[in-house]
């Protein structure tokens, strides 16, 4: 017997206990699509595993199987907040391989429509911040206010979600007296409701201690992670597409280009709402200088021809039979065009090898791209911190996934 | 459209260290290319970001296409100065059979997941990457689907039988 054995100190194995929670993939406080398993120390993250791809849909493969006219509806389902853009920014980089000239009014029309479409996109992602922190009257204020935007699509291409606006070369149609209307009166009401937004929520207390320093990234991390759009304004970086390789005449226009320091909710926030106003003042300077002259341009290979004609006219009938049969060779080449989607830099990288589908079209979704920094971005903070920047981030699933 | 001389002092910026890695520069519509040899592709693309006269910091997309007619898989890296708003694209050439290339996430955290799209899809293994598995399709997935060999629908499939959509 030997007393020293009791008397000898226990080792305690000091080993955390760690839980691990699976956030998503259909939750309702993640908007979309996303897993996350959250390994958690009471109700600090800890470490998180992302898994994406749960609505893949293959869209590069589809379009490698498809002519280009039928490829816009797939880009509608990348960022459906913001179709337009999507569709507009597909027509540009097709467009671009061919080589042709667009007339400025269409350039001006496509500036209207895709400022209309970032409205939407900032203030779907703006009102669900508002939701989450707490506030759903913004929420539906706004969501009213899109309502109206839908109108104004519907009056321009008969759709209002997934809309499949334009065609290769402009527009099927000018822009209706009923859509100027519209769109005149959406001018007038949005900036009262969103002024009254901004009383709500912009200097708020409890907004604004909830949000500030939650969720942040510093600039060099975000240009590390290819952050593009909002998220990488937010961090202090001026970089907007638009601004830098303006394309459809964005050069004719005079806007400012918010920054925040931070890169926090709050300063996601606070740009895109400074975006919303800039949008405005965009759309209104497009109506003013609005040139005369046609709303397409002189594509037939790609412009289905007027219906009356079709049945009269040989070339005419040609033309139709062709662009409806998916029988357009487009020349060989390799563009990369890129417009300031809704997130940030939406890439069409397009290669053609003469064929009528594209040999390969690889899409730059932003959503792709920063979705990877989130795991570092709510390492260390709470689980409700953890939804608010998912939110603010404007994670779109259906861009994230394709 | 990018000027002569900023051309040029990419190529030369490149070769300065890296002497006979081009095989081929020039303009592709309206963005510069560079052909570079699949070895030091890392290399170069790290004294890209680092050279005080190039500073291309900034990773704007990276992903794979393969030509089947040449068994090659090409890489192609898009880089941006946002600073100086100039862009560069990098492309190389793997053996379709073994694609092979260093991981580039030691010089960009983005690469992480654009590498695993690119081995997801097109089987490219990027060497050195933490965590290198599937990302959009699901893990047992035995092919690589953007391969030209593979048709649209999955072949391999025994679950469905609808002769009329041509399986």
């Amino acid at each position: 017997m030997e007393a020293s054995a009791d008397i000898a100190p226990k080792v305690v194995k000091d080993e955390k206990q760690y839980s691990y929670l699976n956030l998503g993939p259909t939750h309702p406080a993640t908007h979309g699509i996303f897993q996350n398993v959250l390994k958690m120390d009471g109700e600090v993250i800890v470490d998180s595993t992302p898994t994406i791809g749960y609505i893949h849909r293959a869209f590069e493969k589809l379009a490698e199987h498809r002519p280009y006219n039928q490829i816009t509806p797939i880009t509608d389902r990348m960022n459906y907040c913001s179709s337009p853009i999507n569709n507009i920014g597909w027509h540009m980089t097709v467009e671009k391989l061919l080589g042709v000239e667009i007339p400025k009014r269409v350039q001006y029309l496509r500036v209207i429509v895709m400022e209309l479409a970032r409205i939407t996109d900032h203030l779907v992602c703006n009102a669900v911040i508002g939701v989450d922190t707490g506030a759903l009257t913004g929420f539906v204020y706004l969501f009213q206010q899109r309502e109206l935007v839908y109108e104004i699509y519907e009056e321009i291409c008969g759709a209002r979600l997934t809309t499949n606006m334009g065609r290769i070369g402009g527009f099927e149609r000018d822009f209706s007296p009923k859509a100027w209307e519209k769109i005149n009166r959406f001018l007038h009401e949005f900036s009262v409701v969103l002024k009254e937004f901004e009383n709500l929520l912009n200097r708020n207390r409890i907004f604004m201690d909830r949000t500030i320093g939650c969720g942040g990234i510093s600039a060099e991390r975000a240009l590390n992670y290819s952050f593009s759009g909002v998220n990488l304004r937010a961090a202090g970086v001026d970089y907007d597409v638009r601004a830098m390789n303006p394309y459809s005449s964005y050069e004719d226009f005079d806007f400012i280009i918010p920054v925040g320091t931070n890169g926090d909710v709050y300063d996601r926030f606070m740009v895109r709402q400074e975006e919303m106003w800039q949008s405005l003042s965009i759309i209104k300077q497009a109506m003013q200088k609005l040139p005369e002259g046609p709303f397409h341009a002189k594509v037939p290979e790609f412009y289905l021809p007027p219906k009356q004609e079709v049945y009269n006219n040989m070339e005419a009938l040609i033309y139709h039979f062709k662009i409806v049969m998916g029988e357009t060779d487009v020349p060989k080449g390799e563009v990369y065009h890129c417009v300031e989607g809704g997130n940030g830099e939406l890439g069409f990288y397009l290669i053609s090898d003469g064929g009528r589908q594209p040999f390969r079209l690889h899409l730059r979704r932003p959503c792709f791209i920063y979705y990877q920094a989130y795991s570092e971005m709510i390492k260390g903070s709470m689980l409700s911190d953890a939804i608010l920047t998912m939110s603010s981030m404007n994670v779109i699933a259906g861009e994230l996934d394709a | 459209m990018m000027e002569a001389a900023t051309q040029e002092k990419i190529t030369s910026v490149i070769n300065e260290k890296f002497e006979g890695e081009i095989i081929e520069a020039g303009m592709v519509k309206d963005f510069f290319t560079l052909i570079v040899k699949k070895e030091k592709i890392v290399d170069i693309i790290r004294h890209l970001y680092n050279h005080s006269e190039t500073k291309f910091q900034y990773l704007t997309t990276m992903f794979a296409v393969h030509y089947p007619d040449q068994n090659q898989i090409a890489m192609v890296y898009q880089l941006h100065n946002l600073a100086t708003n100039q862009r560069v694209r990098l492309k190389i050439f793997l053996p379709a059979d073994n694609p092979t290339t260093p991981t580039l996430t030691t010089v960009f955290s983005a690469a992480n997941w654009m590498e695993r799209e690119a081995y997801d899809f097109y089987g490219v293994i990027s060497e050195g990457h933490p965590n290198l598995k599937r990302i959009l399709n699901v893990e047992d997935m035995l092919i690589f689907p953007m391969r030209k060999e593979y048709p649209l629908e999955d072949q391999t499939r025994e679950d469905k039988n609808d002769l009329m959509f041509g399986r």
